[in-house]
């Protein structure tokens, strides 16, 4: 039997609600089929199978919040048949489980009676039960007797669409803590470099007048392209710290910082980039900011990044020196990109520049291996037809 | 099509990028890209969509000539007469 865990959805994600089931039990399964669609703050994510086998149980209702690594489903292995495969206890739910600790300076409200003086009239059971589903009763309309608060109204409320103002709070919250212990726990080092952008822009220009408007590219697809092929030069900025150790990762999975309109923002993977050409990566980048700001995104696209890429240049910024994504070890940053003085020979001429920058795990690398990159980075981008 | 009308259009289009824009929120005379919050991707889909729903074709060259919503009215307009003609 296969225990179906919910997986990591990146740092900043450690829970999710299950909002619909996409598999039946008796259901086959394949890898990269999608089990479930499971509600985490910054987007509703499809979560993918990586496993083979037959769909047994659902361990976890439609509008529970869990745990990541609960064990939401099991799948019977190929050939494996459902007798004599006991049926397990359901997990319990997230307000429930063990971890999950909860900061000293928030107690968890008391139980108060119905009606008690100046405080919306909540059934016990009713705020038992928003506990359970973490829903705040001070925000339900009650339907009971004097306005009170139901089971029925708080699990109501649980399984209503979140608001876009909840779900920015609440990105900002979760952003928040994943940057922290960014902070907290990943020494970083920053090293900028400034590359000469001229050739990029002439190349993107040319075959951009090429091509009809549905296959133009983006400056930002050649910008990953490149940090794709530099990574060759520097493996240890591109894999994951765990479990005190960094591992290497032979793919790289280029996370894309994109901003989400009602604010915050998500960077999920681009899967492959040293494999893909110019071509394929808009098309993937396209679909992937379409999805990211559609709020619909698979659950390997989020926990998959090796290195994460951001552009923040785009709103006039020179720089940026970026926060790591744990458990990542690298950004890369790009400011925008400007004709300033340049010295060649002797003489100052206008080039088109732009400042790259490096965000790097000191436990992972140390400043000449990320020096050594940031030079092939800007070699790489000078032979655009190349990337 | 008259100048309203087009410019009508292409803040439709813009809406369909950038959902949280009031139709009578963007001045025509200031530049569109201080008002909305287009990137680059985003500027991208604006000129397919217009390419899409309006069929006309706009180089890259030309993007800088579309700054605010009036300079679209004008570029636009010549372009939609000859495809209607």
């Amino acid at each position: 039997m296969i225990e179906f865990k919910l997986p990591s959805m990146g740092a900043d994600m450690d829970e999710g609600k299950l909002l619909e089931w996409r598999v039946k039990p008796g259901d086959p399964v394949k890898k990269g089929d999608v089990v479930a669609v499971v509600d985490t703050t910054k987007a509703a994510v499809d979560v993918e199978s990586w496993q083979e086998g037959t769909m047994h149980e659902q361990l976890v209702g439609v509008g529970e919040t869990v745990p990541v690594g609960t064990v939401i489903a099991t799948f019977l292995e190929p050939g494996e048949s459902a007798q004599g495969v006991a049926k397990r206890a359901k997990p319990p739910t997230a307000a429930a489980a063990a971890p999950a600790p909860a900061p000293p300076a928030a107690p968890a409200p008391p139980v108060e009676p119905v009606a008690a003086a100046g405080r919306k009239p909540v059934s016990p059971a009713a705020r038992a039960r928003a506990k359970e589903l973490r829903v705040d009763v001070e925000t339900i309309a009650g339907t009971g007797l004097q306005g009170a608060v139901t089971i029925e109204d708080v699990e109501k409320a649980a399984a209503a669409p979140k608001t876009g103002a909840d779900r920015a709070a609440q990105m900002r919250k979760a952003i928040g803590a994943a940057m922290s212990r960014s902070k907290r726990e990943i020494p970083h080092y920053y090293l900028q470099e400034p590359v000469p952008m001229a050739r990029a822009v002439e190349w993107l220009a040319r075959e951009n007048e090429k091509r009809p408007v549905t296959e133009r590219l983006l400056m930002g697809v050649l910008q990953v392209k490149a940090v794709a092929r530099a990574l060759a030069k520097a493996p240890e900025l591109n894999g994951f710290w765990t479990d005190g150790a960094f591992r290497p990762s032979a793919a790289i999975h280029v996370g894309v910082a994109i901003s989400i309109r009602q604010g915050g923002l998500i960077a999920p993977a681009i899967h492959d980039v040293e494999r893909k050409g110019l071509d394929e990566l808009m098309r993937d980048l396209t679909d992937l900011v379409a999805r990211a700001r559609a709020g619909s995104l698979r659950s390997s696209e989020m926990s998959d990044p090796t290195i994460t890429v951001t552009n923040l240049g785009e709103t006039g910024v020179e720089s940026v020196l970026g926060v790591i994504y744990p458990p990542q070890v690298a950004l890369v940053g790009f400011g925008r990109i400007d004709v300033r003085p340049w010295v060649e020979d002797g003489t100052v001429k206008p080039v088109s520049m732009t400042m790259a920058s490096l965000s790097a795990d000191h436990r992972a690398s140390d400043g000449i291996r990320g020096a050594r990159f940031l030079a092939e980075l800007r070699e790489r981008l000078q032979h655009p037809e190349e990337l | 099509m008259k100048a309203d009308d087009i410019k009508s259009r292409v803040v439709e289009i813009i809406r369909t990028v950038a959902p949280e824009v009031e139709a009578g929120e963007i001045r025509p005379d200031r530049p569109l890209r201080d008002q909305v919050d287009l990137d680059s991707m985003d500027w991208l889909r604006v000129i397919v969509a217009v390419h899409e729903k309006l069929r006309v074709d706009i180089p890259e060259k030309d993007y800088a000539k579309l700054r605010t919503l009036d300079d679209w009215a004008l570029y636009l307009q010549p372009k939609l007469e000859r495809t209607a003609g």
